[in-house]
């Protein structure tokens, strides 16, 4: 359900005229949700970020997740890669 | 890769009987970037359910989820932050060894030193996103701390589920 609460918490954000982007653990979930903008990775649930510990694959998360900050097309669901 | 079915049985059931899209957002809201992100402040807000050691942690025995929020400086040592988060979904292994799995603060101040975006806010927001009848975070909580954001003239906003 944490997919969800981060959903609803940044359709609330942006509707505070604030941009958002967002990471993504389950894509079934952000498609009928429909944050602003989701990054969705191929990471088990409790891993958002790829692994503990491991900084570079942490920045390449977050990198791609505000390269989204651009997109006006919402909603938007990319896929990390 | 985490689907559906991934998940234990229970949780797949569950996920596969809910109703989502009676909380989704309808219309989706946008609101452009309007300044460059080296310019921008920007604020973390986690469902990761971390917690300050003097902040009580969230409450397991709330039936339908606890929909509150911890505020969470930006002066905080990241690794003291507490995870109580509820959920036994996930493995709470990788969390436990480095908050910045959920909550990557360490990883945004080390953007903020590089100039790759203008600066955080002083607060950051946590939740525990074990929520299943969201009607009080939809109506109150998440409302409350958008609002909060906004007066803190936040530009962006990073958000990670658990």
């Amino acid at each position: 359900m944490c997919v969800q609460t981060v959903g609803l918490l940044a359709g609330a954000i942006e509707r505070e005229n604030i941009t958002t982007t967002s990471v993504s653990l389950l894509r079934e979930v952000t498609s009928i949700i429909h944050p602003p903008r989701a990054l969705f990775v191929p990471y088990p649930m409790g891993f958002p970020l790829g692994a503990p510990n491991n900084p570079a694959l942490q920045h390449q998360v977050i990198a791609a997740g505000l390269a989204l900050l651009e997109r006006t097309d919402v909603p938007v669901l990319e896929v990390f890669k | 890769m985490a689907t559906f079915d991934d998940l234990v049985f229970s949780h797949r059931l569950f996920m596969k009987a809910y109703p989502f899209s009676h909380y989704a957002n309808d219309p989706v809201p946008c609101t452009p970037l309007r300044k460059p992100l080296n310019e921008a402040r920007v604020a973390l807000v986690t469902s990761a359910g971390v917690n300050l050691p003097e902040q009580d942690i969230f409450d397991h025995s709330i039936k339908g989820g606890d929909t509150s929020f911890r505020e969470i400086p930006n002066t905080v040592e990241t690794q003291t932050l507490i995870e109580s988060h509820r959920s036994p979904g996930f493995d709470h292994t990788g969390i436990a060894a480095d908050r910045n799995l959920g909550f990557p603060l360490d990883r945004f101040r080390e953007l903020e030193a590089q100039g790759v975006i203008g600066e955080l806010n002083h607060r950051h927001f946590s939740f525990m996103g074990s929520i299943v009848m969201p009607r009080k975070l939809i109506d109150e909580t998440s409302v409350q701390v958008a609002q909060m954001l906004r007066k803190d003239e936040v530009d962006v906003v990073f958000l990670t589920p658990m």
